[in-house]
């Protein structure tokens, strides 16, 4: 077991270390500095911002540097937002963007693995059937065209939720569930799938020969082998839905991390944007870790193997 | 009982999605041509005007018809599509091939890569990519590939791990066979089938992603339009002019589901765990 969390962690460090210096190594190759606007600044003023910025150093210094910076937790200054560093502007974002995502898994697991379950029970029955035609159109139906349709339908028409900002718990209710819709349907497949073979395993059959009440033998029997695929699904569903979060944001007009992202995408602010990738990316890598240990902690076999 | 005939529907609704995917790709490669209206033209007597006779889906604010901007973005999204799963195609088969049939650690270390890489907010590094090197179509369509070759190198490992110890793969070793015509002769063949069924279930989350960076403001930019373009121009006006809005949207989704209908029947007809029939 100890091998195997060293080896994972190993894993996600090494990742992070390519993250980060493929990122660097790409705001580096950029044509045209940071410094190039409408209007071309005098060499010797271009020549100091670029000192102050570190930019005039040696490629291996600056990279050391931005390391050095990056473990104290400073990732540098946003070029377009002059007063504003980095980090301020995504310790500002990331309450919204961590609730918002949190919000959003919480609520596609709980509807998904309903759905799933359900279904799952009467493989092949209308009510399995309707459930998957259901779920298969809401997988057709991106969050860029669902979430302005819940705008229009449940802030525009029946004025029950605001259409954005972020004032109160009320104004999250829409892009939660706009983000987690996509997942609500990956999730219900998943789970009916696994649920439809588990139904088959001999001790669920004994539970059931035995007497247990149908919850129980869901509940204890079914869902901890039901329940591994979804475990390892979660890893990926942590970057999809941070992923859909930029989307969701500039809909419901957010101020989270994504919209950061979005805004510095536009104008071209570098280090914003490979600041919220790094982030983005170290919250998805630590997720996966967790992931892992849950999986490793749920199957006992993975504890055995190293 | 096979999978097959578990899903809702079975043969009927692969084949009304077949029908539908046909239409909107029609629509696209033609309607442009046959057209009384161009993609550019601006109708003054018909601005920001609902679905009519003479405009079909209506028209934008500059009175340029939705009906021709949608089919036109469509084959926009429709290509986008194609080249970049083009591109995830010729990344990802040699890859997931060389992994399985080499096996041992050069496999381990190649599909740890893949693991790491599946893990990544990809989408975001796309972004930065775009960001970095300037809007070019080029660059997106690399980078759409570089994003969805992942999915096709682990399927391709699996099926070359499968055939790999098959008996005709021993007799072409036998006869003295190089590794890269056995690979090239003998495995790809082999894995072509379930990667031709994955690669439709990869059409519609290339589409999407496209229309995800479009749809922010980053990929396809005008006078050039897209799905993606046309969502998000429709959301700005969506309280005024739904239409704008629900027309390529309809047109995506419809794209989406039918390709997610097609593969998945697919791919339960491959099954060969349901199906003992297969090969």
């Amino acid at each position: 077991m100890t091998a195997y969390l060293g080896s994972r962690a190993l894993y996600t460090l090494l990742t992070f270390f390519v993250v980060v210096t493929v990122v660097f190594a790409l705001l580096r190759a950029a044509p045209g500095g940071p410094f190039d606007g409408e209007r071309r600044l005098p060499p010797e003023i271009e020549a100091n911002l670029q000192a102050a910025y570190g930019l005039d150093q040696p490629l291996t210094t600056q990279y050391l540097r931005y390391w050095g910076n990056l473990l104290t937790g400073d990732l540098g200054p946003s070029f377009k937002q002059k007063d504003f560093t980095v980090g301020e502007l995504i310790a500002a974002g990331l309450p919204i963007s961590l609730g918002l995502g949190l919000s959003a898994l919480v609520l596609a697991l709980m509807l998904g693995m309903g759905i799933g379950i359900t279904a799952g029970l009467r493989p092949g029955s209308n009510l399995d059937q309707g459930l998957m035609a259901v779920t298969n159109l809401n997988l057709a139906l991106p969050t860029i065209i669902a979430a302005p349709l819940m705008v229009l339908i449940f802030s525009v028409g029946l004025a029950w939720f605001p259409a954005g900002g972020s004032g109160s718990a009320r104004h999250f209710v829409l892009p939660a569930v706009a983000l987690a819709l996509p997942y609500v349907a990956a999730i219900a497949r998943l789970m009916r799938g696994s649920i439809a073979s588990a139904r088959l395993e001999p001790h669920v059959r004994t539970a059931r020969a035995k007497g247990l009440s149908e919850a129980r033998v869901v509940w204890r029997h079914m869902l901890p082998i039901a329940a591994t695929p979804l475990i390892s699904f979660l890893g990926p569903a942590a970057a999809g839905l941070l992923t859909g979060s930029v989307v969701v944001e500039q809909i419901f007009d957010l101020p989270g991390i994504g919209r950061y992202f979005v805004q510095g995408a536009l104008n071209r602010d570098y280090t914003l944007v490979m600041g919220v990738v790094i982030v983005y990316a170290g919250a998805i890598l630590t997720f996966n870790l967790l992931v892992d240990l849950a999986y490793g902690a749920l199957d006992p076999r993975m504890r055995l193997r190293s | 009982m096979s999978a097959a005939q578990q899903r809702p529907g079975g043969t009927h609704l692969m084949i009304f999605a077949a029908a539908l995917l046909l239409l909107v790709v029609c629509g696209a490669l033609l309607a442009p041509a046959f057209s009384s209206w161009g993609i550019e033209d601006m109708d003054w007597d018909a601005m920001e005007a609902p679905p009519s006779a003479s405009h079909w889906f209506g028209t934008d604010q500059v009175g340029r018809d939705l009906f021709v901007r949608t089919m036109a973005g469509g084959r926009v999204s429709l290509g986008v599509a194609l080249i970049a799963i083009t591109v995830s195609l010729c990344i990802g088969v040699p890859w997931g091939m060389l992994a399985g049939y080499i096996g041992g650690r050069t496999d381990q270390v190649m599909m740890r890569i893949v693991d790491a890489l599946y893990s990544l907010p990809l989408i975001l590094i796309v972004i930065l990519l775009v960001v970095v090197f300037g809007r070019n179509p080029y660059l997106l369509f690399l980078a759409l590939g570089a994003l969805f070759w992942l999915d096709i190198a682990r399927i391709v490992r699996g099926e070359t791990l499968r055939v790999r110890h098959a008996a005709f793969i021993e007799a072409a070793r036998g006869m003295g066979a190089s590794t890269p015509e056995l690979l090239r002769r003998h495995v790809l063949p082999n894995v072509l089938g379930p990667v031709v069924v994955y690669a439709t279930l990869a059409l519609p989350g290339v589409i999407l992603a496209e229309s995800f960076i479009s749809f922010l403001g980053l990929g396809i930019q005008e006078p050039s339009t897209s799905w993606g373009v046309l969502v998000a121009d429709g959301t700005q006006v969506m309280e005024s002019s739904p239409w704008m809005l629900i027309f390529p949207g309809l047109c995506l989704g419809v794209t989406v589901w039918s390709c997610n209908t097609i593969g998945d029947r697919l791919r339960d007809r491959l099954d060969r765990r349901d199906n003992p029939n297969f090969i």
